[in-house]
């Protein structure tokens, strides 16, 4: 007996990279970028979008990579976790993370580094109330938020790029 | 950010300071590999088939259909493990029964629970896994499920297992089967005169949910089978060892053939000691040759790990007009799901550990019921046990008219109290965490409006200390990599090196820690009962103090004086006798460094420490909520908690505990629950249902580091990572008592319990 899938060529760009890469035609985004693309920094947490451990930037807009089709990719720019730094140079966000300590497993950095950077863009002065609100969808079990919202409030202090 | 130094810190260079966590970059770029990161040339991958009943006698399993499939590489079944014995491991914040531990990993006569693993597949892609564990077909013989613990111990309800009798501390057991699978009695006094002495007396009933650890990452567990014996095992766990000593008895291996890795662990809380795919990656590698991750995906890890026990409880206290406490009575029967093994003896140990109360009678009971196997989940048991009976000392408060702090503090365990377990307290912090909270700014605050409400609770855990290891080699250019078996959830490699380094008198930069694999490293008990930075920094200080010593010893036989005239000052540098012309002769510890290649090899410190020591921890909140009496949904406005550190290593960390530890408690106070229907299927098995506190649900969490250092330990270090979760619900149902008059008894206090307790019944 076989399944029947079958492989489609995605041609994308990821963090600044033209990259081509063949899915599997029922691959989530997450699944392609972890497991074709060698890119594990983006989590799997829930699978169902209710963590936000996946969350990566597409075309300008933050969103759970569980819920999009890698094939839906095809001309988009992808920016992840691995894209935030510049070289070793760290973002100004990453650096926040670490002076605040605003992780303690890590595992839902990601998603929270690549979710606040988006919200800076768009707001380079949040309020504590709109930095909960924007980061809402993003679950930490571990830090109870407190370090994580003042790391953000650095960043913004600091003029994130 | 107050970041001004501490009294207890100024005593020293390194601890006390904030520096960057060694591990950081790689958590901030993506760099960090966890369990289910790790790829492997060849891997294949896993899938497991789960049961759909609570509770079922498995009559066949066929899985042809789903072996036949194209890229499907083996198909397993309990019948493919060696029998397993009923040899009793330890798990660290536990133990765990071997052929219970693998009728757990996968069900052999019977599905216990909703979720039990039925079979287990490797395909070489993981669609194809999936696919193939829908055509497994598996015959079940439908039982009539037992799900809450009052209901499981009559003697009436179906029983989970056959032989199993109820235990008595004096090693006897009930003639009959049972689900009640032991019994314990912790008393002391006299209970008759305790209630005879008291003016009042208050009994309440409380009920408690199972709740989940919640960690963000699933579970996951890759194994290679090699030719030649041996098995490699990458796990995301709290304990490499443990896994180690769990997965080699169930495959039937030698610990000697077993080498564990601990990935990078995205959280556990408890929850990630117990072994779930080890096991069956280890088989499925076997069978194939190649090696094998599992994964688990979310609703798997609600339906099948964790949880913590749902409970029924009983408090009795008494206490004179002029508030002193006079008799406690407390009963607790806590779910162990599947298995038994609930956290009831810590819970019975906890229930009134806060106070000095002469007669006191705790009864504790562990019940099977057809949910999961319960796991640790932070301070495990005390929660659940706290809860009811500091509710029920605030309502005495409440009715004998005395502010709930100064009831606490009239009745507080202070040094040389003793619990009814028998244990006797040295120095401990309770009171002064107490005083921090009657000082602090929110208590002396007012409250802003209707319907709100404020609340305080005490909170109590033992912490333990046991086994951990260490090494650490002094490189040429004076940087020290220091190895570690201790897996790192919350910034303990930082917190370990830093005592490291305070011992050595150089920076915490300057140590690498580096957490490694079980050939690599001697043994070291698990990351959990708030024991690493205890344990595992007395490992490193007794490292560091042998690197001193060899370190002394090099210079004298450089200066080629006798070692006992040479000494290691505490500010690293290295002093020894005046040469023949009077000339003071020292090293710096770079200068040292440096020599030694040439001057006789390099050196290596080690340690190994067992302590049965502990450092007992103690914590006080302060809650405001605000009640919204149309929708029943309760805010929490204003948050404060007091924590006993001892000495806060790195007090960063030590907040991030205490803030990570309050937030998991407001989420089982008020949202977190187990919704099971009559059959016994889970209704909210995901995270939108299963409702986890989000940045929006919380406030800022105010700390309070107190630190009463802590005698039993080189530098006074307490544990920190529990404690903070006891708490939260019974200061919360303070507050919404406070702010309702509603005194509910039973969690999560949802909004659909305080309407339900609020609005007429429809007629
Ligand atoms: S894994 Fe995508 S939202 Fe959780
Ligand atoms: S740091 Fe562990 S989940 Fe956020």
């Amino acid at each position: 007996m076989t399944t029947q899938t079958s492989h489609i060529v995605v041609n994308t760009t990821i963090n600044g990279e033209p990259t081509v890469f063949l899915a599997n035609e029922r691959d989530s985004l997450l699944e392609a970028l972890r497991d074709r693309i060698g890119l594990t920094g983006a989590k799997e947490g829930c699978n169902n979008g209710n963590c936000g451990a996946c969350c990566v930037n597409l075309d300008g807009r933050i969103v759970n990579s569980c819920l999009v089709m890698a094939a839906e990719v095809e001309g988009s720019e992808v920016r992840t976790v691995e894209g935030l730094a510049d070289g070793d140079q760290l973002s100004p966000l990453q650096n926040a993370f670490l002076e605040e300590a605003a992780l303690q497993c890590g595992i839902c950095t990601p998603g929270f580094l690549v979710a606040a950077e988006a919200l800076l863009e768009q707001n380079p002065d949040p309020s504590e109330h709109e930095i909960r609100y924007w980061l809402a969808g993003n679950l930490c079990r571990c830090t109870g938020y407190d370090k994580i919202i003042r790391a953000v409030q650095l960043a913004a202090g600091q003029g994130q790029d | 950010m107050v970041t001004a130094q501490s009294e207890v810190a100024s005593q020293y260079n390194v601890i006390g300071t904030r520096p960057i966590r060694h591990d950081g970059v790689d958590k901030v770029t993506g760099a960090a590999q966890y369990g289910a990161d790790l790829q492997l040339p060849g891997m294949l991958y896993g899938r497991v088939l789960r049961s759909p009943h609570a509770h079922a006698r498995i009559v066949s399993i066929d899985t042809s259909k789903a072996a036949a499939l194209e890229g499907v590489k083996s198909v397993i079944t309990n019948a493919d493990f060696p029998r397993a014995s009923d040899d009793v491991i330890d798990t660290g914040e536990g133990s765990a029964q071997l052929n219970w531990l693998l009728d757990n990993v996968i069900a052999s006569d019977k599905a216990l629970y909703k979720g039990h693993a039925i079979a287990a597949v490797a395909a070489v892609d993981h669609h194809i896994a999936e696919d193939a564990i829908e055509l497994i077909e598996v015959e079940y013989e439908l039982l009539p499920p037992v799900l809450d613990v009052r209901d499981a111990m009559l003697d009436t309800a179906p029983k989970l297992h056959d032989g199993l009798k109820t235990g008595e501390m004096d090693g006897s057991k009930s003639d009959g089967d049972s689900n009640t699978a032991s019994h314990l009695r912790f008393a002391k006094g006299d209970m008759e005169a305790g209630f005879a002495d008291a003016d009042v007396v208050i009994e309440r009933e409380f009920v408690t949910s199972m709740a989940h650890q919640g960690y963000i990452e699933p579970h996951n567990g890759t194994a290679y089978w090699r030719a030649d014996g041996t098995l490699d095992v990458w796990t995301s766990t709290q304990g490499s060892f443990v896994v180690r000593d769990s997965v080699a008895p169930l495959v039937q291996l030698s610990p000697s053939q077993v080498k564990v890795t601990p990935m990078e662990i995205g959280g556990g809380f408890g929850g990630k000691i117990p072994v779930y795919l080890e096991p069956l990656a280890a088989i499925l590698s076997r069978n194939t040759g190649r090696p094998v991750q599992l994964t688990m995906n979310r609703e798997e890890v609600l339906l099948a790990t964790g949880p913590t026990s749902g409970t029924y409880m009983r408090v009795k206290m008494g206490a004179k007009r002029d508030g002193t406490l006079t008799a406690g009575e407390v009963y607790l029967a806590f779910e162990a799901g599947a298995y038994p093994g609930s956290p009831v003896g810590a819970g019975a140990m906890c229930a009134l550990a806060p106070y000095d109360i002469p007669n006191q009678v705790i009864d504790g009971y562990d019940v099977v019921v057809n949910k999961p196997k319960t796991a640790a989940y932070r301070a495990p048991g005390a929660p659940q046990a706290e809860f009811a009976t500091e509710a029920v000392i605030n309502e005495l408060a409440e009715q004998l008219q005395i502010d709930p702090l100064e009831l606490r503090l009239q009745n507080a365990a202070v040094e040389g109290a003793s619990r009814a377990d028998g244990f006797t307290y040295g120095v401990i912090g309770n009171v002064e965490c107490m005083q921090a909270a009657q000082d602090s700014s929110h208590w002396n605050s007012e409250l802003a409006g209707p319907n709100q409400g404020r609340g305080v609770a005490q909170g109590f855990w033992f912490n333990i200390g046991f086994e951990s290891s260490a090494y650490a080699q002094v490189n040429g250019d004076g940087t020290v990599p220091l190895v570690l078996g201790s897996t790192d959830i919350g910034g303990t490699r930082a917190s370990i090196a830093m005592q490291l380094a305070e011992t050595l008198g150089i920076s915490a930069e300057e140590v690498r820690p580096h957490v490694v694999d079980t050939n690599s490293v001697g043994y070291t008990q698990v990351t959990g009962g708030s024991r690493t930075t205890f344990a595992g920094g007395w490992a490193a200080y007794e490292c560091a103090m042998d690197i001193r010593r060899q370190m002394a010893e090099r210079a004298a036989q450089i200066w080629e004086v006798d070692a006992a005239e040479v000494e290691y000052g505490d500010d690293a540098v290295i002093r020894g006798p005046a040469d023949d012309e009077g000339n003071e002769r020292s090293f710096g510890f770079k200068e040292l460094a440096g020599q030694l290649a040439a001057s006789g090899g390099h050196i290596v410190g080690r340690a190994d420490v067992n302590k049965t020591s502990s450092g007992p921890a103690f914590a006080t909140h302060i809650v405001d909520v605000e009640v919204d009496p149309d929708t029943g949904k309760v805010d929490v406005l204003r948050y404060t908690a007091v924590q006993d550190a001892g000495t806060a290593i790195h007090p960063a960390y030590v907040e991030g505990q205490m803030q990570g530890g309050a937030a998991q408690g407001i989420g089982m106070a008020l949202n977190e629950e187990y919704y099971y229907d009559e059959s016994g299927d889970l209704k909210n098995a995901s995270l939108l249902d299963y409702r986890m506190p989000t940045a929006l649900d919380l406030p800022m969490i105010e700390p309070i580091i107190v630190e009463v250092p802590n005698p039993g330990h080189p530098y006074g270090v307490r544990g920190v990572g529990e404690v903070p979760i006891i708490p939260p619900a019974p200061a919360i149902q303070a507050a919404i008592a406070d702010a309702v008059g509603l005194r509910m008894n039973e969690l999560p206090i949802s909004p659909r319990a305080i309407l339900e307790a609020t609005l007429p019944e429809e007629g």
